[in-house]
């Protein structure tokens, strides 16, 4: 009689307690950011971003004194707006400052604090949470690792903690490239709570040793792109929806009204970044992870080959992975062609998340398949 | 794919006379194009749509919608999928023969799904196939040359120079060769491209669809898949007679079947013992022998593990399920061994509570009759105690406490009828139970016990269990197509996705009042800003060869050179460069 064990309970517990940790420090870095919306509301708004690009110009000014060189490059934008970019190179230096100012439809916000001092320090403690968070969150997931000696994914629970550390990290990447995305902070930390509270509540399952049927590298490489992927388009799909919400807003204000969509206050899109800002973000983030999607699904079927001895069998999860797949091509080619930008296109985005979504819970919860393991 | 102008915003090509047909796609005027142009023009008309991108965006649509009630209606296609659709009709006996009708049990093969994904392959074919030789034509052509108006490009810089004009526009084309643009001086203006890699891999995307494809429809064609059960220490020939079922297809019957020997020689499972997910399977390793060909002379050893399948020439066997069989040796009232060998019980569930018969078709006479004994019953590789509430039922998936529990019959078994019978089953029409104390005569036994079957039929041992493995073998050519194809596919892209396709012209004219009017122009085929900054950089080196004079604000900032204009929709996408003949409007449309 063959009994397998190798599990360590000391480092399993221990992971367990860091992932609720990590929850609680994510809540209190939540409430932070809605301190953050909340008192920044007060500041005037734009007024910073103008700040910002006085100094700019001091800079510039400052350059253009030695400057030899200088081009002023003009750019039309949609609806025939124009803005401009300057670029100055110094005088036997060869360093150059490259400078750009937008036409005042296109403006983005000043950010979530607005000008607010106090807001700003609440956003700033929001970040630093965030980030303690998120140590604490791979701290779970290492122990989780460790204590069975395998890649800490390979159930649900296990999946959406990876998953909603993906997201968390990837925000704290561009914030740490000095992105200007602490805007994103309430809305991921949301998503990411969210995330958490389903996998600890509804999906958690004991660490454990995997089935057969999951001792494979591909283990390591198809779970963890579809990992980076879901992560990406969560992000994706946040700043879609804030896209639509922008537009609506700035729809509203163009028609006269004074308040954003379903009543929401207009000094919090006043603050946000702007639609078009939204409209590139999340087109970019998806044709940036449609091609490692399309990548998740060979490898998954090349593993499908080697575990089950034909690549594609229409197994739920790999006919919703392809529907997936194929709403996002939808999307891409709509954004190619003329005539489907904007709303339209919006709207396919969400189209297709909602599939990866599918995909995820309700083909693991509600169809059997292949890809049932370990409980859930 | 071939002409969009199914928006407003992109103007028909003049003198193209089903434009107008193309831009609406409402009835009434779906119904003007074609009428009076006959057959041809209603082919034509049917071509033009049916490769538009609308059409190609409706199709792709389709098939995703198409794809769903597979995924939730069983499939006779999916493992054990017979079972499951069998199972599932007889739950909905109402709608089952409209399913049926449907082909909702067999949707990736259905007529319907089919179609639309013939459909899309023809419409693909019919976009790609006229851009791969537009494309080659605009390789072979130079950049198209400078519009006339240069400030109605979306990126524009401007500045007045001393410097001579032919001298700034060769160094402009030097600057543009430099930056590995291709570049072309002519009429006093340098026309430069690059990113061609972006429509490369945009056409290699879709070129490797072709491929993918190709694989799967080969597969379908050429592959067949067997199934073979062993107990430990038996093996089988890869011949259709040794074989426990085969599904061939129309290249790979039963008669080309590899030649191979395959023996089971031991085979392990291993469990989790403990915690909530007690009783899992953690590994199970099935250790073989085998020789590829006929010779079996000369075996090798290998092992057949989930996710590591065996490769013996062109088929790969795949270890896809494995139970226990009982040892059993049965005596008639002589104490003639009357049957002897190990039999399969197949597992009913987690825990490999297994259910199975034993024939005893060569029983001999009883009482001077010819009489034939079987038995039915469970193998349980952990038993409980005592079976009160619970019935038989094994706890644990592993052989921790094994037991036999069996139900005797005598008769006829149907054997000798000469119709196949199914292993697993006892054919009850001629069997009658025995009994014993006015009870169904039941045995519970552990390894080594022997029964005392009643009315002195003789004894059964139970002498021990080996275990089973079953496995699946599995020819499937086309993987390497399909897997070339998919690899093309990522490549291609990140090629479509990632490179970005721009033009730059530069232009450099002599002003009447004595000094050099400098323009440069940008115009990006996809959705990007960093044509802008491309620009700047490329105007500022420019700018070592020809110095702004200090005496004049750029050019491009004069209201007669304003940007352009509202009423030109500027975006980069849309607008087009009017001299430029090799490419056409909708030369992006499918990226």
């Amino acid at each position: 009689m063959h009994l397998a064990s190798g599990v360590d309970p000391q480092l399993a517990d221990l992971s367990n307690k860091l992932i609720y940790s990590a929850m609680v420090v994510y809540t209190i870095a939540m409430f932070a950011h809605m301190i953050e919306w909340t008192f920044g509301s007060k500041g005037a708004v734009a007024v910073r971003s103008q700040q910002q690009s006085g100094s700019l110009a001091e800079t510039v000014a400052a350059v253009e004194a030695k400057a030899a060189k200088k081009v002023t490059v003009t750019v039309a934008g949609a609806g025939g707006s124009t803005t401009t970019l300057t670029r100055t190179a110094v005088a036997g230096e060869g360093a150059t400052v490259v400078t750009s100012g937008r036409g005042a439809e296109e403006e983005d916000g000043p950010g979530a604090a607005g000008t607010s001092e106090r807001a700003d320090l609440a956003g700033r403690i929001a970040v630093s949470l965030t980030v303690l968070g998120a140590l604490l969150h791979a701290g779970g997931i290492v122990t989780r690792g460790l204590s069975v000696s395998r890649w800490p994914w390979g159930n649900m629970y296990e999946f959406s903690c990876a998953f909603a550390f993906a997201m968390t990290a990837a925000y704290l990447g561009l914030l740490a490239a000095r992105k200007n995305v602490r805007w994103l902070g309430l809305p991921v930390v949301l998503a990411g709570l969210l995330t958490l509270g389903i996998a600890t509540t509804v999906l958690y399952t004991d660490s454990d040793q995997l089935v057969p049927a999951l001792h494979s590298p591909w283990l390591a490489i198809h779970v963890s792109t579809a990992i980076f992927c879901g992560g990406a388009f969560y992000a994706a799909f946040i700043a879609t929806l804030l896209y639509l919400g922008k537009d609506a807003f700035d729809k509203r204000i163009a028609a006269g009204l004074t308040t954003g969509p379903l009543g929401t206050s207009a000094s919090i899109w006043r603050r946000l970044p702007a639609a078009s800002t939204f409209d590139k973000l999340s087109y970019r983030i998806n044709a940036l992870v449609f091609p490692l999607w399309t990548f998740t699904i060979i490898a998954g079927a090349v593993w499908a080959e080697a575990a089950w001895g034909k690549y594609w069998e229409w197994d739920p999860k790999e006919t919703w992975s392809f529907i997936t797949w194929v709403a996002y091509a939808c999307y891409l080619h709509a954004r190619a062609t003329a005539g489907w930008k904007g709303r339209k296109a919006a709207y396919l985005a969400l189209a297709a998340f909602a599939c990866w979504l599918f995909n995820y819970y309700g083909v693991n919860i509600f169809v059997t398949g292949k890809h049932s393991y370990a409980g859930i | 794919m071939s002409n969009t102008t199914t928006e407003t915003e992109l103007p028909p090509a003049p003198g193209d006379a089903d434009a107008a047909a193309e831009r609406l796609s409402t009835a009434p005027v779906e119904s003007e194009g074609p009428v009076g142009i006959g057959t041809f023009g209603w082919a034509r008309w049917m071509w033009r749509q049916l490769t538009s991108m609308r059409v190609a965006l409706i199709l792709l649509f389709l098939l995703s919608l198409a794809a769903i009630p597979g995924s939730l209606i069983p499939q006779y296609q999916n493992g054990q999928g017979q079972l499951k659709v069998e199972a599932w009709k007889a739950q909905h006996a109402t709608v089952a023969p409209v399913y049926e009708k449907l082909q909702l049990f067999d949707v990736y093969s259905s007529v319907w799904f089919s179609a639309i994904y013939i459909l899309l392959f023809v419409s693909l074919a019919g976009c790609i196939v006229p851009r791969t030789w537009q494309f080659v034509g605009v390789l072979r052509a130079q950049p198209p040359a400078a519009p006339r108006n240069l400030t109605r490009m979306p990126v524009y810089a401007a500045w007045r120079t001393e410097a001579d004009a032919e001298t700034v526009n060769a160094a402009a084309h030097r600057l543009l060769r430099r930056r590995r643009f291709r570049a072309h001086l002519s009429g006093g203006a340098v026309a430069a491209e690059k990113g061609y890699l972006r429509e490369v891999g945009n056409l290699l995307f879709h070129l490797s669809l072709f491929a993918l494809l190709g694989g799967f429809a080969w597969a379908s064609l050429a592959s067949g898949s067997a199934g073979k059960l062993m107990v430990e220490g038996e093996g089988f020939s890869n011949t259709i007679t040794q074989l426990d079922d085969f599904n061939g297809t129309r290249f790979y019957g039963s008669e080309n079947l590899d030649p191979f020997y395959l023996k089971l020689t031991n085979f392990t499972a291993k469990f989790q013992a403990s915690g909530s997910q007690i009783g899992a399977a953690r590994q199970f390793t099935a250790n073989v022998e085998y020789s590829s060909g006929s010779d079996t002379s000369q075996l090798k050893k290998g092992t057949i593990e989930v996710n590591h399948p065996l490769e013996i020439g062109d088929s790969k066997v795949f270890l896809i399920g494995h139970g226990f069989a009982p040892l059993i040796t049965v005596r008639n009232a002589k104490g003639e061994v009357v049957y002897k060998g190990a039999t399969p019980f197949l597992p009913q569930d987690g825990n490999q509570t297994s259910t199975g018969v034993v024939k005893v078709s060569d029983y001999g006479d009883k009482d001077g009759q010819k009489t034939q004994l079987g038995f039915s019953g469970f193998f349980l590789p952990t038993a409980p105690v005592s079976f009160e509430g619970t019935g038989p039922i094994s706890l644990f998936p592993d052989d921790a406490a094994p037991a036999l529990v069996l139900n005797a019959y005598a008769g006829d078994l149907g054997t000798d009828s000469g119709l196949p019978q199914n292993i697993y089953q006892l054919n009850m029409r001629k069997m009658t139970q025995l009994v014993q104390d006015g009870q169904p005569a039941k045995a519970r036994l552990a390894p080594g016990q022997t029964w005392e079957l009643p009315d002195g039929y003789g004894t059964l041992t139970f002498d021990g269990y080996k275990r089973w493995a079953s496995f699946d073998v599995s020819h499937r050519p086309g993987n390497e197509i399909a897997l070339t194809g998919a690899v093309l596919a990522i490549l291609g892209l990140i090629g479509s996705l990632f490179v970005q396709r721009r033009r730059i012209w530069v232009r450099a004219v002599a002003l009447p009042g004595g000094g050099t009017q400098v323009e440069l122009a940008g115009l990006a085929r996809s959705e990007s800003a960093k044509i802008a900054e491309e620009l700047a950089e490329l105007a500022v080196d420019l700018q070592d060869d020809a110095p702004a004079a200090d005496d004049e604000e750029p050019a491009g900032d004069g209201p007669a050179e304003g940007p352009a204009e509202p009423a030109e929709p500027a975006e980069p996408e849309d607008s087009e460069v009017p001299a430029d003949p090799t490419v056409p409007a909708d030369q992006n449309a499918k990226e």
